[in-house]
């Protein structure tokens, strides 16, 4: 069971394929974050990773971070190794952190239970909006883009309508 | 023999068996699609099940490439004619393995 509407973001310090460690502290300043549960492997990830890298980097000027978290369990899932991780970055060109939660504290805290699944926290690190990015993993048959939507709401001062939707992807690997 | 063997921990097997029938139908065959279930990693590696869905048409991978990929409890990756990653195999995959 994922957070519910209006809960803080829980705090986090972890390792980034940047070399360095991030923690929820670091993004203070930003107007938005947007944590996002992801992985290497999926296919549901891999199909909706482009779009992510635009809306990083699209509205990083407008003071919205995006942090994509890999909370999978490497031991099953060795594609989803930090040093997976670093290679993964760099071929895609990654436009927002990417960080291991080896523990799976963060995803446990969060509640998440899919790849890709996004929690998005207003300037007060409250979540406003849980759930898909936008409403098909197939780039033309998107109707509705969650994710934008909400973001350009929670700038314009508004609300995110809708505020959940239900997040379509791989299941997060728990360790057993 | 028409087999679909998926793993329920990921969602796209409905899809894929969706496109599967609606392919069969177009082709104009009846041919039944054998489901199974993989639940556990023993049992992946057994059947060399490469991730979920999995279709074989008299045991022959209708994804050859990514046949051989490590048996294992996940969402497989399949790759349209566009380059674009998809969950589930292209109709063009499904119509060319079953001609």
């Amino acid at each position: 069971m994922s957070i519910a509407l209006g809960s803080e973001a829980p705090f986090f310090e972890l390792p980034g394929v940047d070399g360095y460690d991030h923690s929820l502290d670091e993004y203070a300043d930003a107007k938005l974050l947007v944590l996002v549960q992801s992985c290497n492997h999926c296919p549901y990830v891999q199909a909706w990773e482009g779009r992510l890298i635009a809306i990083a980097g699209d509205e990083a000027y407008m003071g919205v971070r995006v942090v994509a978290v890999n909370s999978n369990d490497v031991g099953n899932y060795p594609e989803d190794s930090f040093e997976e991780m670093k290679k993964r970055a760099a071929k895609q060109g990654f436009s927002f952190d990417y960080l291991f939660d080896e523990s799976q504290e963060l995803a446990r805290t969060l509640g998440a239970e899919r790849t890709p699944e996004v929690f998005l926290f207003d300037e007060e690190r409250k979540l406003r909006y849980h759930g898909a990015i936008d409403d098909s993993r197939d780039t033309t048959a998107v109707t509705r883009n969650y994710l934008q939507d909400a973001i350009d709401a929670l700038l314009a001062g508004g609300t995110p309508d809708p505020a959940e939707t239900p997040a379509v992807g791989c299941t997060v690997k728990w360790k057993h | 023999m028409i087999e679909l063997l998926y793993w329920d921990g990921c969602p796209s097997y409905p899809e894929a068996r969706a496109l599967l029938e609606q392919v069969l139908a177009d082709l104009g065959r009846n041919d039944e699609i054998s489901l199974r279930e993989v639940k556990t990693q023993d049992e992946a590696g057994r059947l060399r099940f490469p991730g979920s869905p999995t279709i074989r048409i008299d045991g022959l991978d209708i994804d050859p490439e990514g046949a051989s990929a490590r048996p294992a409890l996940t969402c497989r990756i399949y790759h349209l004619p566009d380059g674009r990653v998809s969950p589930v195999p292209s109709r063009e995959q499904m119509e060319a393995a079953l001609r």
